[in-house]
């Protein structure tokens, strides 16, 4: 590995940091705005045209509010709980493969800053990681409704990880390998793992939805019975932090289940598409069109939150272990009698 | 029990069938009932650009009226004031000079007329009290301000712009 690929490694990090970034913080932009479209109003106009410079403003906001820590709380803990939130949050984007190998001034450039061959149990380890942030935040607060929030956090995420796994290995049973950059190219043009996982992804992505702690299942933050939930004693950048680190939970979910099941940056007519525009645009197109992707996964999140009310909790622990995770057992069993089937008979 | 008013209803409860407790084709339907909010004409304004029609009797700020020579109406009777219900008009009486006859009708007339506008609750007696047809709440919508002092109204933002300028 020469000085030259170090630094495109760097840069290629450096990129994937700050478009994360940029994504979170207009996703909170976007929400704002899809959500006043959905209840048939404006949405925030003042700061800039169309309100474009928002995001910029509440950013500025929350540097600039008083940090207070509560007396009764554990300072260090108090401190490491957004911290490790935001730091889980965007490790999780390491083994996403963006794009296409491409051609620049005769480097190849892979736009993936590490394909290790365990990627999909890499994502797996990030995001059960990105409980402890929340669980520490709550129990370091000191306070009830954090701790009820911190709580709901652990054993919502607990219960649907389960059925989230069980979903991926019916996936894996037809991919055969653990490496996201394989599972990309294995659906090359139209040959995406949803035509052949149906069921799977719906149960990944109401899973997905559990592990974001979106709505319907933002039992943890659940402004109505807990006030704020785990972030109720937490204000300025530290409150940022975890409502930062929700938005890149999205961003990078939504990336997971592009990859996972929607083709990733493969499209239909990408080799006619790659050979008029060569290896650098190609590639990049490519990437373009991932974003695209992402994008809509973004805005479902948004479209299901402004649509759904919250789950009751009794009702969320019933359709996670008696519905999902049966149904992902039954996947399982049906894509392995299909796919042997399929083998038996040369298909 | 017999109910007194007969009116009871009963209701039954009826166990869901499988499309219910499924959730998703429910989550579809209520998908498809926001993506059809998403495209409709926003029902809010922007509101200090964009202002709605007032109604033709809505009551806003007062104004203090002139006379069709652009004499000012108020003769400082305090009739409003006993009338308004919130407490809110003050006013000091003082006798018209020589050479002001342009500027006041009467010989008596409010050298200091204040509302607070904190206290007004625009009812509209002030209004109906006046019987020299002086007050009127036709005026816009009262603004926001930071202190308090800043909403009591004197005559420099209470009385009509005279008639010739």
């Amino acid at each position: 590995m020469g000085l030259a690929d170090i630094l495109i490694k760097f840069g290629l990090i450096l990129i994937i940091f700050v478009i994360s970034l940029v994504m979170a913080m207009y996703s909170t932009y976007a929400e704002r705005k899809i959500a006043a479209f959905f209840q048939d109003r404006i949405g925030p106009n003042r700061a800039g045209p169309w309100g474009i410079l928002q995001p910029l403003a509440d950013g500025g906001k929350m540097f600039l509010k008083e940090e207070i820590i509560p007396t009764n709380a554990t300072p260090f803990l108090f401190i490491v709980g957004p911290s490790l939130a935001i730091l889980t949050a965007c490790i999780g984007s390491a083994v996403i493969p963006w794009g296409q190998k491409m051609t620049i001034g005769g480097h190849i450039v892979d736009l993936q800053v590490t394909d290790i061959n365990v990627g999909v149990l890499y994502i797996f380890g990030v995001v059960s990681l990105g409980v402890y942030g929340v669980m520490i935040g709550g129990w370091a607060s000191n306070n009830k409704y954090s701790l009820l929030g911190a709580i709901r956090a652990a054993s919502q995420n607990i219960s649907y990880e389960i059925s989230m796994g069980l979903s991926i290995i019916a996936l894996l049973m037809l991919t055969g390998t653990l490496s996201l950059r394989e599972i990309a190219e294995q659906q090359h043009s139209w040959h995406w793992n949803v035509l052949r996982q149906p069921l799977g992804f719906i149960l990944f992505i109401v899973c997905a939805f559990a592990e974001t702690n979106r709505t319907p299942f933002d039992l943890p933050e659940c402004e109505t019975e807990l006030v704020g939930g785990y972030h109720t004693e937490y204000s300025s950048m530290k409150l940022g932090f975890y409502l930062f680190a929700e938005y890149i939970n999205m961003f990078i979910s939504s990336a997971v289940m592009a990859t996972l099941y929607w083709g990733g940056y493969n499209y239909p007519g990408m080799d006619w598409m790659n050979g008029l525009l060569g290896t650098t645009w190609g590639p990049l197109f490519g990437v373009a069109i991932f974003f695209i992707k992402i994008c809509l996964f973004i805005f479902f999140f948004m479209w299901v939150r402004w649509t759904i009310p919250r789950f009751r909790y009794d009702q969320l622990m019933d359709l996670g272990w008696k519905i999902l995770i049966p149904l992902a057992i039954a996947n399982i069993v049906l894509t392995g009698i299909g796919s042997t089937l399929l083998t038996h008979f040369g298909f | 029990m017999e109910s007194l008013s007969n009116k009871k209803k009963v209701l039954e409860v009826k166990p869901l069938n499988f499309m219910e407790r499924a959730y998703l084709p429910a989550i579809i339907g209520g998908l498809a009932t926001t993506m059809k909010h998403f495209f409709r004409k926003p029902v809010t304004i922007s509101y200090p650009e964009e202002k709605r029609e007032f109604s033709e009797n809505f009551r806003g700020m007062h104004s203090l009226k002139r006379d069709e020579d652009g004499k000012e109406r108020c003769t400082a009777c305090g009739l409003c004031a006993l009338s308004c219900p919130a407490e809110a008009i003050t006013m000091t009486a003082a006798e018209r000079q020589p050479g002001e006859e342009n500027l006041y009708r009467e010989e008596k007339y409010a050298a200091v007329y204040e509302i607070n506008m904190l206290r007004c609750i625009f009812c509209g007696l002030c209004e109906e009290a006046c019987p020299k047809e002086a007050i009127y709440l036709d005026g816009d919508i009262v603004p926001a301000d930071y202190l308090r002092k800043d909403f009591i109204y004197g005559k420099d933002k209470l009385v009509e712009a005279p008639l010739n300028q």
